[in-house]
């Protein structure tokens, strides 16, 4: 530390440096305890006075009507239907383009990739995109998919929405895929090697069966995650207003996190409280999918 | 399998997409009135596009939540790495994560209808509603558990002979934590530190929901102010055609954002690197 300097101190300096005043310093040393303990508390606090308002405000809103019904410009009727179905089709889509990519490019730069500075690039590039804010995301998407790529997706579509966020969440798939694969010992590689195996049917017959419940674990935060993101989707264009539920990967949509902030955004009290009432529903879906993962990984820990 | 340069395609396309569209932006407007101008109102029939207006909104925010993120989530992190027991730790640690998965929506929703009228009705009557301290607030219990996380795991590499040490010494717990702990760890804390102000640079729905779209020039937390994220969700919540210049300047915009959160990034990650004390 600098504070004790090189040249040695006048007398009275240095013996106040040593001076030993236990009590003082251990007083000290308890209101420090508390201090880190009240710091460690202070989140987990923050945290229950969120949900117990959020569910004061919205629970006595919810009601099966509510999730079956359509967003209205009454308060009383509105509704989440479109937009839980926009969140549920946004999902599948993302995880039938995620996980296969995801998983294939975590393949790929684990067990082929020679170690030469490309590869190094793309491990740079793939933690930075990482740390990329998520409305960044949603800048390139609209630019490339709801414009560029409007043929084939269709403009603001649900498509579109889910390439935007699979490419949000893929360095994440990618990190969680890589951790699980370096965690498999070498002896299991060689092995099949020493059998005369491909490296692709070691990769197929051991390798990801192996690493899929922690790549699986991944890829579900990530993608609940990614239902839980709106920025890049009012980016791309999801609609706030919507009286149908989206049909075919070409559709317009809605999703939960949109909805919600339309809600917010009106001036009635009505639709704060809807908006709360949505947060419900997002914070069930949420949860769902977690612990869903959380199951993945504690069945996976107890067969290791 | 070469799924993999989909990411270098990414970063290509983040780049190149903004790149195109903000010289096309510039086109329009000249990039020294962009920098140097201290005013924002790009939908007035006489448009001036100063981004330090923006910039100014979002340091603000920053700042409220750096403030209040740093030392919650450092002496956190030295909790459950110095005082709480093995069994206590996995338990806190997750619940402490939970806080990093809830959607940005729900914390700008609690920002906009619980956090402001509270401090409204105690700390600061004239703080109006929409404003950056609240926004700014909630930002940073967000980013509580980056901090705290990251240097946790910088605090647990410093190895138990430097403090078995200093409690040889006499030290007491407090001493050796901020004697001996935190200098040592002191690179994975700044690099945690540096992540969560890119963290909150980024952020948006918070923002956008409780800190407003007033582009206001003020280092005053109790008014409104509009980040650029908050900007870029105004404009594109709204109904813009492709190719005017409204549309490109959330490019240009952005295109600031990319370059701000991307340099935050790298200081990070160099400063790991570069100043990690290495233990045999």
């Amino acid at each position: 530390m600098t504070q004790s300097s090189t040249q040695i101190a006048p007398k009275g300096q240095r013996e106040r440096d040593f001076k030993p005043s236990t009590s003082a310093r251990h007083a000290l040393d308890w209101v420090f305890a508390v201090l880190v303990f009240i710091a460690t508390i202070i989140g987990l606090v923050v945290l229950a006075v969120l949900l117990v308002d959020i569910g004061l405000d919205g629970l006595p809103r919810l009601s099966w009507q509510f999730i079956t019904s359509f967003p209205s410009s009454f308060p009383e009727n509105a509704g989440v239907y479109p937009a839980l179905i926009g969140s549920l089709f946004l999902l599948l889509l993302i995880a039938l383009i995620s996980v296969p990519l995801g998983i294939g490019a975590a393949v790929y730069l684990e067990e082929y990739a020679p170690d030469n500075w490309l590869t190094r690039t793309i491990e740079i590039n793939i933690s930075n995109l990482a740390g990329v804010p998520s409305i960044i995301y949603g800048l390139l998407g609209l630019a490339l998919f709801v414009n560029w790529l409007a043929p084939i997706t269709g403009g603001k579509s649900v498509l579109s929405g889910a390439l935007t966020l699979t490419l949000l969440i893929l360095p994440v798939i990618i990190i969680a895929t890589r951790e699980a694969l370096r965690a498999i010992p070498d002896t299991v590689r060689e092995a099949g090697f020493a059998l005369g195996a491909t490296r692709w049917e070691v990769v197929r017959s051991h390798l990801l069966p192996m690493a899929l419940p922690g790549a699986l674990t991944g890829t579900i935060l990530a993608l609940s995650r990614a239902v839980g993101e709106a920025a890049p989707l009012i980016v791309v264009g999801a609609a706030t207003y919507i009286t149908f539920a989206p049909d075919g990967p070409r559709s317009e949509y809605s999703a939960l996190p949109i909805q919600i902030f339309s809600w917010i955004s009106q001036p009635q009290e009505g639709f704060q409280i809807a908006a709360a009432a949505g947060i419900v529903v997002l914070m069930a879906v949420l949860i769902l999918t977690n612990s869903f993962a959380i199951w993945l990984r504690n069945r996976y820990q107890r067969r290791a | 399998m070469a799924c993999a340069y989909l990411s270098v395609l990414t970063t290509f396309g983040i780049v190149f997409v903004l790149f195109f569209e903000t010289i096309s932006f510039f086109k329009e407007v000249s990039i020294v009135e962009f920098l140097t101008s201290t005013k924002w109102s790009p939908a007035f029939t006489d448009p001036q596009f100063g981004i330090v207006v923006l910039i100014c909104g979002t340091l603000l925010t920053t700042v409220v939540a750096i403030a209040f993120a740093v030392p919650v989530g450092l002496l956190a992190a030295i909790f459950l790495s110095e005082y709480a027991s093995g069994r206590l730790r996995r338990w806190l640690k997750p619940a402490l994560e939970v806080l990093a998965g809830v959607p940005t929506v729900v914390y700008g929703y609690f920002a906009l209808t619980f956090v402001t009228p509270f401090l409204q009705g105690t700390i600061f009557p004239s703080l109006q509603i929409f404003n950056a301290l609240s926004a700014g607030l909630v930002m940073g219990v967000m980013i509580i558990p980056t901090v705290a996380s990251v240097s946790e795991d910088a605090i647990y590499a410093v190895p138990r002979s430097l403090r078995e040490g200093a409690y040889a010494l006499g030290a007491t717990r407090r001493e050796v934590a901020t004697r001996i702990v935190i200098p040592a760890a002191l690179s994975g804390i700044v690099a945690s530190i540096i992540l969560g102000i890119s963290r909150a640079v980024g952020e948006t729905m918070i923002v956008a929901i409780a800190a407003g779209n007033l582009a206001n020039l003020t280092l005053n937390p109790l008014q409104s102010v509009q980040t650029m994220t908050a900007f870029i969700v105004q404009v594109a919540s709204g109904d813009t055609a492709t190719g005017t210049l409204t549309f490109d300047t959330i490019f240009a915009v952005g295109m600031t954002l990319f370059v701000m959160t991307l340099i935050l990034n790298l200081i990070s990650y160099w400063f790991v690197r570069r100043y990690r004390e290495i233990y045999e």
